[in-house]
């Protein structure tokens, strides 16, 4: 076990992949994701002046549109480039030339996603709440509950990331699978409370401070506590990351077949 | 031993019905080896299963000892300068090679010495830093070239390497590879251009539907092939004396006098007693002999009398 090595690969394939990606045109969507709500609430968030009505807006936003919408969206860009970009663009094999484990490459890539899609959808989110509040104030509770957005976000992308990973190793286009999965999240309340748990945004909703109705046809489900939500979310995570490691130990470069 | 070669034990390798190649059983040593044949005969297959880029359905192999499941080791005694054009984008020639060393586990400074001497070594030092999307096809090549050697690779894999360069840059990568194999090092090469081949391999594997049908080195490989003449060259100053007593043999199957009278071609089943007449002819007719040569003893020749054509769509 040569940790020093792999942390150094590691720090080495988030650094390139970054520099690949950041200032490249297909990320503009990403930002575009990101940077619309912060343009809306730059314009015309204080219209909601009484404090606990913006929060109710503000949380049906988070959960509506960023979390539904732009992170999903957002997480598929970002993960499925990781390797079906790389095998579309014909240059993964500089990487499975490398004398890096297939474990430790998946694990850098994963990890460049994850800064990528926190730093862009964790900014968004800082910067829609603080215009949001901007004209009432944060109130006693502001800074946490921020700080559980972020945490939302976080754990949105190790979900969503994960999963957008493995489902661009398994399928030649991703974006079938994607859309069940988006309408599955999506249909998500009208299902039966057995069924919810079967979802990331279950556990995401249930770590968000402020909950939001979701009209009269949803079925009501008590949220999952946050001691098992945290663990459940990073749990799937490592588990569908185990799998994407298993699967990329015998990815073989046939661009022409791909 | 089979630490210090290249080794296919029974190697196969098919894409779902289609075959790549079939039962091939290899062993490279260090030296310029030269994998020949025409398109689709398998060699891109072989020297992907090679570096590890494509799994064998059957069969292993291994690089001095080491399968291409042991990433960490595996790859750094193998470079390979593949036939894929494509470069991540956004990326300089610098860029590209200082990041995938980081990637190898080199700290920032080693991987800044390791590379630039990588470019040096393939002449482009001045645009370096320029993205690589601005490239000529020859500048490509060169980046390409330089990644593979940049970790200092103990076998080098090449698909097509000469491809895109211009005469002179040929000249520099050939006298490369030249180096590096005279310092032991193992360098496999797939190359079209049948005459480079000749001259540089030590080794050629012939292969043809996915299957080796030579393998040796370029002599050795000839002299088996008894289906097919051996055709000697002899410039001397009476041909007519030595094609009248040569065709009396009954190994010699053709004799033919130049157009210019001042040598001949003789086409035998066994050069060895065909040598020994000749000696004796010139000996007893005090005859002028300027060259004796074989005209067949290449790959072009090889190439053309086991593969049926002139080398020109490998």
């Amino acid at each position: 076990m040569n940790f020093q090595l792999w942390s150094r690969q590691i720090d080495s394939i988030i650094r390139l992949e970054l520099k690949k990606y950041v200032f490249a045109r297909r990320w503009l969507g990403v930002y575009l994701l990101g940077l619309a709500p912060i343009l809306l609430f730059g314009v015309r968030m204080s219209f909601f002046n009484r404090r606990q009505l913006l929060e109710t807006v503000y949380a049906t936003f988070f959960q509506f549109y960023l979390l539904r919408f732009a992170i999903f969206f957002g997480c598929f860009q970002i993960f499925t480039q990781l390797f079906r970009g790389e095998i579309l663009e014909k240059t993964l094999h500089y990487y499975l030339l490398a004398p890096v484990r297939r474990e430790v490459l998946a694990a850098g890539k994963f990890l460049a996603g994850l800064i990528a899609g926190t730093a862009v959808f964790g900014g968004s989110t800082v910067a829609t709440y603080l215009l949001a509040f901007a004209s009432t104030g944060w109130g006693d509770q502001g800074l946490q509950h921020l700080a559980q957005y972020i945490v939302v976000v976080m754990l949105a992308c190790l979900g969503y990331g994960a999963v957008f990973m493995l489902t661009a190793l398994l399928f030649k286009n991703p974006k079938g699978p994607a859309m069940l999965l988006l309408g599955w999240e999506w249909l998500n309340f009208f299902l039966p409370a057995f069924l919810q748990k079967f979802s990331i945004v279950h556990y995401l909703q249930s770590i968000c401070p402020v909950s939001v109705s979701r009209g009269p046809l949803a079925v009501i489900t008590a949220p999952t506590s946050a001691w098992y939500s945290v663990p459940g979310l990073l749990l799937l995570t490592a588990m569908i990351l185990a799998v994407t490691s298993f699967m990329i130990r015998r990815v073989e470069v046939t661009y022409s077949a791909d | 031993m089979s630490a210090q070669q290249i080794i296919f034990d029974g190697v196969s390798k098919f894409y779902g019905e289609v075959l790549g190649v079939n039962r091939i059983s290899l062993s490279i040593g260090p030296g310029i080896t030269s994998l020949v044949g025409p398109n689709g005969s398998g060699k891109t297959t072989l020297m992907n299963l090679m570096t590890g880029l494509l799994w064998p359905t059957k069969g292993t192999v291994r690089v001095l000892g080491v399968e291409a499941s042991q990433a960490e080791e595996f790859y750094r005694l193998v470079g390979y300068c593949s036939q894929f054009d494509a470069f991540p984008k956004g990326l300089s020639g610098y860029d590209l090679i200082h990041s995938m060393l980081g990637v190898h586990g080199y700290s920032a400074a080693d991987a800044e010495e390791l590379t630039w001497k990588a470019i040096d070594r393939v002449n482009m030092r001045d645009a370096a830093k320029r993205r690589v999307a601005g490239y000529s096809k020859g500048m490509r090549q060169r980046i390409k070239l330089a990644l593979a050697i940049c970790h200092q690779p103990r076998v080098l894999v090449l698909d097509e390497p000469l491809n895109g360069l211009d005469p002179m840059a040929r000249a520099e990568v050939i006298a490369l590879f030249e180096q590096f194999a005279a310092d032991s090092f193992y360098i496999i090469i797939s190359s079209h251009i049948l005459h480079e081949v000749d001259m540089i391999s030590d080794k050629v594997v012939i292969l043809s539907n996915g299957y080796v049908v030579a393998e040796g080195d370029i002599q050795g490989v000839r002299s088996e092939m008894e289906d097919h003449p051996m055709q000697i060259f002899i410039r001397c100053d009476q041909p007519s004396v030595i094609a009248s007593r040569v065709f009396q043999q009954d190994h010699v199957v053709e004799v033919k006098i130049h157009q210019d009278g001042q040598g001949l071609l003789v086409s035998t089943r066994n050069a060895d007693q065909f040598y020994l007449l000749l000696n004796r002819i010139v000996l007893e007719n005090q005859l002028s002999v300027e060259a004796i040569a074989p005209a067949d003893e290449n790959v072009h020749s090889v190439y053309q009398y086991l593969i049926g054509s002139n080398g020109g769509t490998t």
